[in-house]
């Protein structure tokens, strides 16, 4: 593992976003969107429902193609053309719903599409491969206790651990995380975001998308926040202050107005 | 970068204590398969007690014929449901597949090989053609295959009124190739006072071949993934479309085997046979642990639900009860099955 130093801003980007946009049609998705993703550095994408983080990681995983701006990697301008070119180069998703197989067992669901064999009939070296995910997961400090055990009896927390796990294992250098703590209680959020930071400090350039300021200010190095498909707020966590982040995050301004609207018409209704 | 990631052979990582195992008892019982076999055992000795005919050795010919009748297709049909599909025109293809051969070589005057060969052709393109419409089209294959099943039912009857005047295929017999062709689709081998079908070995090579390209190849691993969660396996860079057409098309090239066999032994193929053994597959293959909802099953679950099958329908004779009943029989045993299944496999789950 590469010892980082995270205060080191003069490393290059490993991944770059340089206003790029994404149209379909006349509807324009996300515009101008620069962003720097560094490695040992957690990038927090922040945003409402509609703000255009699920546009914008779907451009970086190679699910879109953006229609504006440029995207390098490693310096080099480039484009993904499927999800499984943008693996090839190292960036690794992990969606919201995990993309693991409920019902097959652990070892399987960790080894999906990247199985290991062995021999001349290219069977499936299973032993080596239970051994190989037993050791990334207590690496990474989780315990399950049966790798045989099919992923559905795990918990969310786990599941989502396994899913990172498996990203950083095949040699993920960029890992974007979909809201990964959205469908999780307090506790188990906290062994997700634990594991934010192992990956963090193993190297990884992480990207977090969020709704969640507390979360994001937790672990996260650098922050974007996005409204209607542009950043409206790009900063490092030492021009920041968590307050700052919510309020930026809840609209700021429009809250207020929000407040006034609606003491407004909390007065009408009393005076009726 | 992970060091593992470039070095998978280390192993300084030790063993976390709290990693326990589960007991063998809990690992045995939650295997798929465990509900078929207990149900083949309560059958077995139940017809053992009340049907003298079934103890008598020279029947194990008979009832392994009757299972593996089914147990061809009932191979295929487990996988295909583990890969999260169904096939309603499995039954009529099979039908399909023998009059093809049948008519093609009688209508055009050529070796029966000849006809073999092209009615392998055309089983694995219904097979292929299934899939293709499957993905093309995002129905659910319940709908696409019922399509299926309507049309090669048409087809069968229509093609062969066609061709001969008659629902069934005239016989060929006495052909080019007839002979030889026989020898492989429906010959008999006596071991003893026991007479074997070839079909029974085809059986038993089926289900090994397709156990082991389940569990121990990649193929097999992409089976659960694309029945358990195509989007996640699509994720993974599984090839979902090929899985799935694959598992069709296996499904077609067992219904040739099957077709090849009913038209070797009988000489002559009815257009209108077949009707309703789809249901009898799929049965198979839910006793023997498979879920409709896919991802989850087992093929040698699916082999015990057609020797389950077999006993069932000869020890129903051999106990002399009124045949009209197998049918209703056949419907407990799958809502058993199926709950007996379900029951296990929370019980295994929870420990």
């Amino acid at each position: 593992m590469s010892v980082v130093d995270n205060a080191g801003v003069a490393d290059a980007p490993i991944l770059e976003l340089d206003d790029v946009g994404k149209s379909y049609g006349n509807v324009h998705a996300l515009r101008g969107v620069g962003l720097n993703v560094r490695q040992g550095e957690v990038t927090c994408v922040l945003g409402d429902n509609g703000a255009g983080k699920s546009t914008l990681i779907k451009i970086i995983a190679g699910l879109h193609e953006h229609t504006d701006g440029t995207m390098r990697l490693d310096g080099v301008a480039c484009r993904f053309g499927s999800p499984r070119d943008a693996q090839s180069r190292g960036i690794a998703t992990v969606y919201q719903d995990l993309a693991l197989a409920p019902l097959m067992s652990v070892w399987r669901n960790f080894f999906l599409g990247n199985e290991l064999r062995r021999g001349p009939l290219r069977i499936l070296d299973i032993a080596r491969m239970k051994r190989i995910c037993g050791e990334e997961l207590v690496k990474m400090g989780v315990i399950i206790p049966d790798l045989d055990r099919p992923v559905a009896s795990l918990s969310g927390g786990q599941r989502q651990c396994i899913a990172i796990a498996r990203a950083i294992y095949f040699g993920a250098r960029v890992i974007i995380l979909d809201e990964p703590t959205a469908a999780l209680g307090v506790k188990q959020s906290g062994v997700v975001l634990k594991y934010i930071v192992k990956a963090r400090d193993a190297g990884l350039g992480v990207i977090l998308i969020t709704h969640n300021p507390h979360h994001a200010y937790l672990v996260g190095d650098h922050f974007v926040i996005l409204k209607l498909g542009r950043v409206v707020l790009d900063a490092r966590r030492d021009e920041l202050t968590l307050e700052q982040l919510t309020t930026e995050m809840a609209g700021g301004q429009e809250l207020a107005e929000l407040g006034h609207e609606l003491r407004g018409a909390d007065q009408e209704e009393r005076r009726k | 970068m992970t060091a593992a990631a470039t070095e998978p052979g280390r192993t300084e990582a030790t063993r976390d204590d709290r990693v326990a195992g589960r007991s063998l008892a809990a690992r045995l019982l939650s295997r798929p398969e465990v509900g078929s076999l207990v149900g083949a055992v309560v059958i077995f000795l139940l017809f053992m007690a009340v049907a003298a005919p079934f103890r008598n050795v020279a029947n194990i010919g008979t009832i392994l014929y009757g299972a593996s009748a089914i147990g061809i297709m009932a191979v295929p049909v487990a996988l295909l449901m583990i890969g999260g599909e169904f096939d309603l025109s499995a039954g009529v293809a099979v039908t399909t597949s023998g009059l093809s051969a049948s008519l093609i070589a009688w209508n055009f005057g050529l070796n029966v090989w000849m006809g073999v060969l092209l009615a392998l052709a055309v089983s694995l393109a219904i097979g292929a053609f299934n899939g293709w419409l499957l993905l093309r089209t995002g129905l659910p294959s319940f709908l696409v295959t019922l399509g299926t099943f309507f049309i090669l039912q048409g087809v069968n009857l229509g093609v062969t009124r066609l061709l001969t005047g008659n629902v069934a295929t005239a016989d060929i017999s006495d052909m080019d190739g007839f002979a030889a062709a026989q020898k492989v689709f429906g010959s008999e081998v006596a071991l003893g006072p026991v007479t074997l079908k070839v079909t029974v070995l085809y059986w038993v090579v089926l289900t090994v071949v397709a156990a082991y390209v389940l569990l121990r190849t990649r193929v097999g691993n992409w089976i659960f993934a694309v029945g358990g969660d195509a989007g996640a396996a699509r994720a993974m860079g599984v090839p979902v479309r090929a899985t799935k057409i694959g598992l069709f098309m296996a499904v077609g090239f067992c219904g040739w085997v099957s077709g090849m066999h009913l038209l070797f032994q009988f000489n002559t193929v009815q257009s209108g046979e077949g009707i309703g053994k789809e249901f009898i597959f799929i049965i198979a293959a839910v006793i023997g642990g498979c879920l409709l909802t896919g991802g989850y099953g087992s093929v040698v679950g699916a082999s015990v639900g057609a020797l389950i099958f077999g006993m069932t329908q000869l020890g129903i004779n051999y106990a002399g009860w009124n045949p009209d009943w197998f049918k209703t029989f056949l419907g407990v045993m799958l809502l058993l099955a199926t709950v007996v299944n379900v029951y296990v496999k929370r019980k295994a789950d929870l420990r």
